[in-house]
């Protein structure tokens, strides 16, 4: 029973995730003033890849890591709140298990995309692992600041002490908040921090040698990684509430995000770390201590 | 299977191989003002990610050479559109001593597109025409490269005056 539950969430949430991809696409189009593709372009993308004939390998460890990354984010289901839904593991300190999982995706792309042994991709990890250490930082330390005034380090106890509207710690935690969303640019790979596939740069990056089926899979790891972190964010900062508003909320986040996507340019790594270690930790940093004077 | 035809012919790949003149009616054709990705085609960085190889113009022989390995590395089904004259005859620098004449000799080109060079209009025309042609299954210059691969190896070991060529070397 619990099993089929979760291959529906699963389901679900991909479909949801290549939905947000479609919308995000045509959304852009609309501020550069195109047409756009149809919302539905992602799921043909997907179908088209996973149809694809003969799929080139360099190795079992190129193989195996978008299965690795696929994996991990799917890991990472297991911890996440759908708004009042109770995730199917929740224990004192899963936020953290939460933070490591993430983790995982990444990884498994430098290891498959290393044995690849193309420049392009080697430049895209080490940009990838860098950058983890700008958004990483961040977010804990915008998330700690929730954690220490709860008291709590289970993400399912912060969405049920908040509650719903008026009680969302975006109000309270506006300063984490602000950092926070900043992080989740970096953690999504949007614009100004999109570095690690630019694609007229480094020819998508850790996905240059990679096609076919290979290339499906880590299109549904995308479509999912945008819903769990941006969920959450949401979980943290937005409060809970039935499942819609939930997909309500995500949609809102990766929108935000989309926009700022296309009204910015790109940070070189070494601005981009540096940013991240500047402003952004200088404002998290002050919401932990508006935590403490307030307690 | 259904499915996945409709899907390869909504979802199309392109790699622009520019080489002669004709790229420069590239970007107007991907940007706002004719917007091929509403089309779902948009361009891709690399031959792997690709489905659409598009040549621009005339080729050198050296540059065939690029060609070839790029169209090899691509995954099936994948698919060549000849862009302008040059591709097709030669166009102006029919007596050149150094560009191919025809690129049909050397890989499998589903759909030419003539002109010299030709405008956006008819680039999102040729685009539709294959889409239309993928749909009914009939772009299969992929197939046919598997099957006459002999003939093709031997046209591009002549035209590159060595015994014996393949693209992918060990
Ligand atoms: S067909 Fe005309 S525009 Fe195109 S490459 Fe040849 S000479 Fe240039």
């Amino acid at each position: 029973m619990v099993i089929l539950e979760f291959f529906l969430v699963l389901i679900g949430i991909t479909a949801l995730g290549l939905l947000y991809g479609g919308i995000a696409r045509k959304w852009s189009a609309r501020i550069q003033r195109r047409y756009g593709p149809p919302f539905y372009q992602n799921f043909l993308d997907v179908f088209k890849l996973l149809g694809k004939k003969n799929t080139k390998s360099h190795g079992v460890m190129f193989a195996l890591g978008p299965v690795i990354a696929f994996t991990g984010i799917i890991l990472s289901l297991f911890f996440l709140p759908l708004g009042n839904s109770r995730p199917l593991l929740s224990f004192e300190g899963d936020i953290f298990v939460l933070f490591y999982l993430l983790v995982i995706a990444p990884l498994g792309m430098a290891l498959g995309a290393g044995e690849a042994a193309n420049p392009n991709a080697t430049i895209g990890i080490a940009r990838g692992l860098t950058l983890m250490l700008g958004y990483e930082l961040i977010f804990f330390l915008s998330a700690i600041a929730v954690m220490v005034k709860f008291n709590t380090a289970s993400l399912w106890k912060i969405v049920e002490i908040q509650g719903t509207f008026p009680k969302w710690n975006l109000f309270p935690f506006f300063l984490s908040a602000f950092a926070g969303l900043i992080a989740l640019q970096g953690m999504m790979g949007e614009k100004p921090f999109d570095l690690i596939v630019a694609p007229h740069e480094i020819a998508s990056g850790p996905m240059v040698e990679y096609n076919g089926k290979y290339l499906g899979l880590l299109q549904l790891y995308h479509a999912i990684a945008i819903v769990v972190e941006t969920g959450l964010f949401v979980n943290v900062f937005l409060g809970g509430g039935s499942i819609l508003t939930f997909i309500l909320k995500t949609f809102f986040v990766f929108m935000l995000a989309v926009t700022i996507d296309n009204i910015m340019p790109r940070f070189r790594i070494g601005q981009a770390v540096k940013f991240y270690w500047k402003y952004p930790l200088i404002i998290s940093l002050l919401g932990i201590l508006v935590v403490f004077i307030w307690r | 299977m259904g499915l996945f035809r409709w899907s390869q012919s909504r979802s199309l790949w392109m790699m622009h191989f520019c080489t002669g003149c004709g790229a420069v009616e590239m970007p107007p054709t991907m940007t706002s003002r004719y917007d091929m990705e509403r089309f779902g085609i948009i361009p891709m960085a690399t031959p792997r990610q690709a489905d659409i190889l598009l040549i621009t113009g005339y080729l050198t022989v050296k540059t065939l050479k690029r060609v070839v390995r790029s169209y090899e590395q691509m995954a099936d089904p994948k698919y060549v559109i000849g862009f302008g004259s040059c591709t097709i005859n030669g166009g102006m620098y029919w007596d050149s001593y150094n560009t191919v004449k025809q690129l049909d000799l050397y890989i499998p080109v589903d759909l030419y597109i003539a002109g010299c060079m030709p405008r956006p209009d008819s680039i999102i025309d040729a685009f539709v025409k294959l889409r239309e042609m993928i749909a009914k299954g009939e772009a299969n210059g992929w197939k046919r490269y598997r099957e006459n691969l002999e003939w093709y190896r031997t046209n591009q070991a002549k035209v590159f005056n060595v015994e014996k060529w393949s693209a992918i070397e060990p």
